[in-house]
């Protein structure tokens, strides 16, 4: 930007049109003049035709009874439930599968991201064509895929696929073995909760003993044992609580057990392998961006290669990862959205589908729905950039 | 003694280091670590190529004209044959695909005369695509003029409206989202949260909702009595959508431009306008081009959404036809030809966006 000059020279003061303050200031006005008259005009036609149309505005009809029901449903919900619950449930089961789409789209990102720098070729082939074959096919034809093509061809209930004679995949969905929890077991959370207080502490403790002395213990290792031994034991003493609600086949369906709806199924895996190649190659190019350097100096110092990864190459390549990465964690939930094509009740598809068809509040309906992304986007956001302060290297 | 003044011939290096078995040796059995990966990544190759290949080419049933010509052995790929013109053209009417393949083959000489570096002219090739091109596929497509017979939108349809949706979403967006880009780094505080908050609306958003809005909350945004095409709803969506995502590229592009050269382009008295269209925006664009690539290719995926508001593209109409009472059954060959088009476009597309990085990473290096 060039700056003004201190004094003007002498002579006539040039037109307003030549002053750029004044001129910014015009522009301005002239904007909003019309964002204001194009704001007018929407809602001015959008009351007549609404009136034309009877229909009346407002967020009253989410008192008003649902009448469907909805497959699946993490609270309570019948058909005599209100539009509010249907938003709700909706909004439930898009966050369970964004929850469990992230963490799988990590878990396997991570995973290929690092085999396709792996030094073994055919690994680090495998690796980029799994990135080249799924990151370029649209994801709504993967998700199609997913459910006609190999859920829906799945055998029946009778002849179902079965691991252990406990776990059923059949057209109907994926039937899992419930838990049940009998009483004295409430005592197993409090010992993880113990386990966790103490692992936190010692971890703290540890840093502090060793930033002072130079020693320090394997702290990783011994709060690990302390958080999967101490509810194990637990379990042991109090002599198992548990019981295993098995999926049973009943006539033509299961009956017990946790059912896994095969459109969540289709959904999930669709939305974790799709990111997944997103991730994977996000991984690859953060590692990469490391500087050989760094490496070799570490390997200088005699650090033994796991120290070199954990306290070197990874902290960096953090730095590197998370902007991208954070912005597929938000493209996997807004992805989400794509259920409502093969019929998994997320948000969009019970609220911003059948609700809206139900009741014709477009406008309060689809604001509402727009809403609920908006306010995630902003909330991860903010959650990542946090994250990514503590990560940042402090530069002195 | 006698002196040798000639060098010895060099032996041959041992058969351990050179050669096809030290390659072997080196990338695939280096220790036990990497011996164990290669034989699990060679059966997880065989389980799943075998299987494939046997479906997809040595069972496969390529020529016929019904069902009946399958065996059910391996993929029916009569289904997609039989279908193939409806797959590319969707319902356009069979006398006047000439029409359509015109559009296409002016479309690929342009965007290769574009694509190839060698070419002289590119300033107005590049004009003439952006500018007197859309016009004539709108001539040639809609029809109605010059005595070609008029084909209403509702039935155009397959890749060739996954084309048109790609690709004029994507012009469209190219010039609003420059004026996104612009404003955002504008001074003027009222300019620059507009852009702020238009940005961050759209990508905030799934374009699904999007595409709800634009199919049902735009005819109540209109004057009572006027209709807007469903085609053109849902190109408004994908322009609205797009425009932002152009924009945060254009931003990145405009970043990277030092900022001397506007102030070089300010010290000799030039205006906002000329600054930017002289001398930064060509800059920042020749940069903008990979990311330019990437955002349309993400954008041609997400072109098979407007399925979900009832318009036919590739996706679409291979999923209609799948529901055909004589070909039930043939989801997998359906999807199959579906993925492998939209991967030939994607891949191709991403490959040439990485050469263009590359040679403008060199460009750029001192």
């Amino acid at each position: 930007m060039s700056t003004r000059p201190q004094a003007r020279p002498a002579g006539p003061r040039p037109p307003f049109w030549r002053d750029r303050a004044k001129r910014a200031l015009i522009f301005q006005l002239l904007l909003v003049a019309a964002v204001a008259a194009f704001l007018i005009f929407i809602i001015g036609n959008t009351q007549a035709n609404l009136a034309q149309r009877g229909i009346t505005t407002g967020f009253g009809f989410l008192n008003n009874t649902a009448g469907f029901g909805i497959v699946q449903s993490l609270i309570d919900y019948s058909s005599q439930s209100t539009y509010g619950r249907t938003f709700l449930v909706g909004l439930l089961n898009t966050l369970l599968v964004s929850a469990l789409g992230v963490l799988a789209a990590t878990i396997i990102g991570f995973t290929v991201g690092i085999a396709r720098l792996s030094p073994n070729w055919l690994i680090a082939r495998l690796a980029s064509g799994y990135i080249e074959i799924f990151r370029n096919i649209p994801l709504l034809l993967q998700i199609f895929f997913w459910y006609f093509a190999v859920l829906r061809a799945l055998p029946s209930p009778r002849d179902s696929m079965s691991l252990g004679e406990a776990v059923f995949l059949n057209v109907r969905g994926l039937f899992l073995p419930e838990p049940l929890f009998e009483s004295g077991f409430g005592l197993i959370p409090l010992a993880l909760a113990v386990a966790v207080v103490a692992s936190i502490a010692l971890i703290v403790w540890n840093k502090r003993r060793h930033e002072a002395t130079g020693r320090r213990l394997p702290a990783g290792w011994i709060s690990l044992a302390l958080i999967v031994g101490l509810p194990l034991a637990v379990l042991v003493v109090t002599g198992v609580p548990v019981t295993w609600d098995v999926p049973e086949l009943r006539g033509f369906n299961f009956r017990g057990g946790i059912t896994v709806i095969p459109e969540f199924l289709a959904l999930w895996l669709a939305l974790s392998i799709y990111t997944a190649s997103f991730i994977a190659e996000i991984v690859r190019s953060g590692i990469q961006a490391i500087p050989h350097g760094q490496t070799e100096a570490a390997q200088a110092l005699s650090l033994p290669q796991g120290l070199v990864l954990r306290l070197v190459v990874v902290p960096q390549a953090l730095r590197v990862i998370i902007p991208p990465l954070t912005s597929q964690y938000l493209n996997l939930i807004k992805n989400s959205s794509l259920a409502t094509a093969i019929g998994y009740p997320d948000l969009v598809s019970v609220f911003a589908g059948t609700t809206l068809n139900q009741t014709g509040q477009a406008i309060e309906v689809i604001a509402m729905t727009m809403a609920v992304y908006l306010t995630i986007s902003l909330l991860v956001s903010m959650f990542m950039n946090w994250f990514n302060a503590r990560v940042a290297l402090v530069e002195r | 003694m006698t002196h040798n003044d000639k060098m010895i011939e060099a032996r041959p290096a041992p058969i351990r280091t050179v050669g096809p078995l030290a390659w072997l040796r080196a990338n695939l059995f280096s220790g036990p670590v990497n011996t164990v990966f290669t034989l699990v990544g060679l059966y997880l190759l065989y389980v799943l190529l075998t299987p494939t290949i046997q479906w997809a080419f040595i069972n496969a049933d390529w020529i016929g004209t019904s069902r009946d010509d399958c065996s059910r052995e391996g993929a029916c790929w009569v289904f997609v044959n039989a279908r193939l013109t409806q797959f590319i053209y969707g319902l356009y009417p069979r006398d006047e695909l000439w029409r359509v393949n015109l559009v296409f083959a002016s479309f690929a000489v342009l965007i290769a005369w574009l694509a190839i570096p060698r070419l002289p002219f590119k300033r107005w090739v590049a004009i003439a695509t952006l500018l007197a091109f859309p016009v004539f596929a709108y001539v040639m497509l809609y029809g109605g003029h010059f005595g070609l017979p008029l084909v209403e939108t509702h039935r155009w349809g397959g890749l060739m409206l996954t084309l048109i949706l790609a690709v004029v979403g994507m012009v469209a967006a190219l010039p609003i989202g420059i004026l996104l880009a612009l404003g955002r780094r504008s001074q003027m505080p009222i300019v620059k949260s507009f852009c702020v908050v238009f940005i961050e609306f759209w990508r905030g958003v799934p374009l699904i909702t999007i595409l709800f809005m634009a199919s049902v909350m735009l005819p109540l945004f209109l004057p009572t009595g006027v209709s807007v095409d469903r085609l053109v709803r849902a190109l408004i969506g994908i322009t609205l959508f797009q425009s932002a995502y152009m924009a945060e590229v254009i931003r990145g592009g405009l970043q990277a431009i030092p900022r001397g050269q506007e102030e070089a382009a300010a010290a000799l008295g030039m205006s906002y306008w000329m600054r930017m269209g002289l001398i930064v925006l060509p800059q920042a664009l020749k940069m903008m081009i990979p990311g330019i690539v990437n955002t349309f290719i993400s954008l041609f995926k997400d072109t098979t959404l407007v399925m979900i508001i009832g318009l036919f593209d590739l996706l679409g109409i291979v999923q209609a036809a799948l529901s055909d009472s004589r070909w039930l059954g043939f989801a997998l060959e359906g999807y199959v030809f579906a993925a492998f088009m939209f991967w030939i476009f994607c891949f191709s597309m991403s490959r040439y966006s990485q050469y263009l990085e590359r040679k403008l990473h060199t460009g750029h290096q001192r």
